[in-house]
């Protein structure tokens, strides 16, 4: 495995930790179909959890929630009805979460969560 | 959530409109959306700001920040936001203490390394901003001198984003660089700038009326028109002294005073036409557009920013046309309504903008196309129509505003020696002009008015009538048809001038005769 796929690895495992201790449930990691790949879904309360997990080695590049362009949110939002349609099940409420991580050394991350970013 | 204001000025003309700027950062992804009818340069600030609050070293707020531009109704353009954006930003973030930004106002376009840049129209945009209670205006260093001109402003020199910061952290020097510095007030600037004497300081460089040799009657029509603020019209062959004439005018124009130099600097504030190191134009402007010129360089307009023309760089000074026949007939014509008015209009959707444009007007025409000197002997071929035509594309309408025409003949050997004893310096004829135009001043007093061409003619014939029996010549050529009823009010307008020169109480028989000269010079 490359060093940048051994970081977005560890990364999602942080995430789901961190979803997990902030009360969602986890229904499904890295859940793929031909239009791409969700890192995590889950639930809380009422609502789907779509999350996209960004992880990011330092900030030289910008931030990891930059990243999430207008193009990716589109993306994860049809995926997110794939995986309802797949799984045949409805939710009140859909909502596309980011996680964005930064390595900060001896294997410890920044988290931040955005909720609902469209 | 985290919210902040800042101020700065939207220009539409010369007038100034406050405009709020709004910045909130709240949770979402990184971005930067911006509201209240941006146009295309204003958008482009995003990544300018962006990347000149990275370049100075503080940090861009990683959250969804908006920035809202109010009133949105009213059209905002270029850079000229830049530092108010980015200090409100920064301000939102916590970096900068609201308290601070309380009646201050923000102008300059950032570079990308963090840099202050100067922009257009600085003085009316702090004039404005001064009017609705701003007493602070951050502004770069290339705008201060300029901005330092409006009484009652504290400006502040800043050469960078960072330096603007420390300023309003209250901590110089902490950001490197040079640290902003405060300008000294108005009273100081205006007073190194505007000298005692009000007239035109002449030296062995400028052109001087009195190279103008042989055209002695050319001459006194300059005068008069300088005196008066009547417009002027030359028709000559090549070579009669008519652009030389014309060039010579600002040279006896007395200096701008106080009020109207800083009129006429906003305007070429806005125009962008400033030259560097001078903030203040305190000698009347002469502008000679080319005759190809279109009707937007000569009366203002353009999409988007709405920039002043020519008529209106004109303000207070000298708009030459030369070969006035030569200029497109619309654009000849769109200079009946500032000429009317002392003021242009300039409407596009959404905005209208107002220029002051109350100048002297100076058109030159050959008398024939072939520009050949007139008279048989000289060898011009062309028909009394085809002179009649040429000199028919300046239209009647343009003309009849001319008070003062004069026909200048091609200068003999014998003229040109003899004049040599009697032409005056500009300097001579600019003190007269100014004794007249303060003559005028003084009856005027109390009135809208402050020249004899600017006062309209019901006010002229009611209140300042001419002496009994004065105008019977004029009276004459009125029964013969010569002079129409609105030409007895130009030339009693014109003679007013002439007493004024002469220092006399009221026009004699021989001001209004010499005035009614004038008026008729050339006929058609």
């Amino acid at each position: 495995m490359r060093a940048k796929d051994i970081l977005g690895k560890s990364g999602e495992q942080a995430a789901a930790e961190y979803l997990e201790a902030s009360g969602l449930r986890i229904l499904d990691r890295n859940w793929r179909c031909a239009d791409g790949e969700i890192d995590i879904v889950a639930v809380e309360r009422h609502a789907l959890v779509v999350c996209e997990v960004k992880s990011r080695s330092g900030m030289r590049y910008g931030s990891p929630l930059e990243a999430v362009s207008r193009a990716k949110r589109a993306r994860l939002r049809r995926l997110a009805v794939q995986w309802l349609n797949a799984h045949g099940v409805r939710f009140d409420q859909v909502r596309i979460d980011v996680v964005g991580l930064v390595y900060e050394g001896t294997g410890g991350f920044t988290i931040e969560h955005i909720r609902g970013v469209g | 959530m985290a919210l902040a204001r800042t101020y700065s000025v939207a220009l539409i003309g010369i007038t100034g409109h406050v405009v709020e700027v709004e910045a909130d950062i709240a949770n979402g992804l990184p971005a930067m959306i911006m509201v209240g009818l941006p146009d295309t340069a204003l958008r482009e600030a995003r990544d300018r700001i962006r990347a000149a609050i990275v370049n100075s070293g503080e940090e861009w707020p990683q959250r969804k920040i908006t920035v809202g531009l109010s009133p949105a109704s009213l059209p905002k353009r270029g850079s000229w936001f830049d530092l108010a954006i980015a200090i409100g930003i920064l301000a939102a973030a916590g970096q900068v203490p609201r308290a601070a930004l309380d009646g201050v106002m923000f102008f300059g376009e950032l570079g990308l390394d963090g840099r202050l840049r100067p922009v257009r129209g600085v003085l009316p945009a702090v004039a404005a901003a001064v009017e609705r209670g701003f007493r602070r205006v951050i502004v770069a260093e290339a705008n201060a001198a300029e901005a330092a001109l409006v009484p009652d402003v504290r400006v502040v020199a800043a050469s960078t984003l960072a330096a603007a910061l420390d300023w309003l952290c209250g901590t110089p020097g902490l950001r490197g660089g040079r640290p902003a510095a405060e300008c000294k007030g108005s009273q100081d600037v205006l007073g190194e700038i505007l000298p005692d004497g009000p007239v035109t300081a002449t030296t062995p460089q400028t052109p001087d009326l009195a190279e103008l040799l042989g055209q002695s009657l050319a001459r006194r029509g300059a005068e008069v028109c300088a005196a008066g603020g009547h417009h002027l019209s030359l028709l000559g062959p090549p070579g009669a002294g008519k652009t030389m004439l014309a060039e010579r005018i600002p040279t006896i124009l007395p200096r701008l005073d106080t009020a109207a130099a800083l009129e006429v600097t906003s305007i070429h504030s806005v125009a962008g036409t400033l030259p560097e190191q001078v903030p203040l134009l305190t000698e009347p402007p002469f502008l000679a557009p080319h005759h190809t010129a279109t009707k937007a360089a000569i009366v203002g307009g353009g999409s988007g920013i709405i920039r002043p023309g020519s008529a209106s760089l004109a303000h207070r000074g000298v708009l030459f046309l030369d070969e006035a026949p030569e200029f497109a007939r619309d654009v000849l014509d769109a200079l009946r309504q500032p000429l009317e008015a002392g003021e242009v209009v300039v409407a596009r959707s959404g905005v209208t903008a107002r220029f002051p444009a109350r100048f002297t007007l100076i058109l030159a025409a050959n008398p024939c196309p072939c520009a050949r000197a007139a008279g048989p002997a000289e060898g011009c071929s062309c028909s009394p129509t085809m002179r009649r035509r040429y000199l028919g594309r300046i239209s009647g309408p343009l003309l009849d505003r001319v008070d003062v025409k004069i026909e200048l003949e091609p200068v003999g050997r014998t003229e040109l020696l003899n004049d040599r004893n009697f032409a005056e310096s500009s300097r001579t004829v600019a003190l007269r002009v100014l004794q007249a135009r303060e003559r005028a001043a003084h009856r005027l007093r109390g009135t809208p008015w402050r020249l004899n061409a600017e006062v309209p003619g019901s006010e002229l014939r009611r209140t300042w009538p001419p002496a009994p029996g004065a105008l019977r010549v004029v009276e004459r050529s009125l029964e013969r048809g010569q002079i129409s009823a609105r030409g007895v009010v130009k030339v009693i307008r014109v003679a007013w001038t002439v007493a004024d020169l002469a220092g006399r109480p009221r026009p004699t028989r021989d001001d209004c005769d010499m005035a009614l000269g004038l008026w008729l010079g050339v006929r058609r």
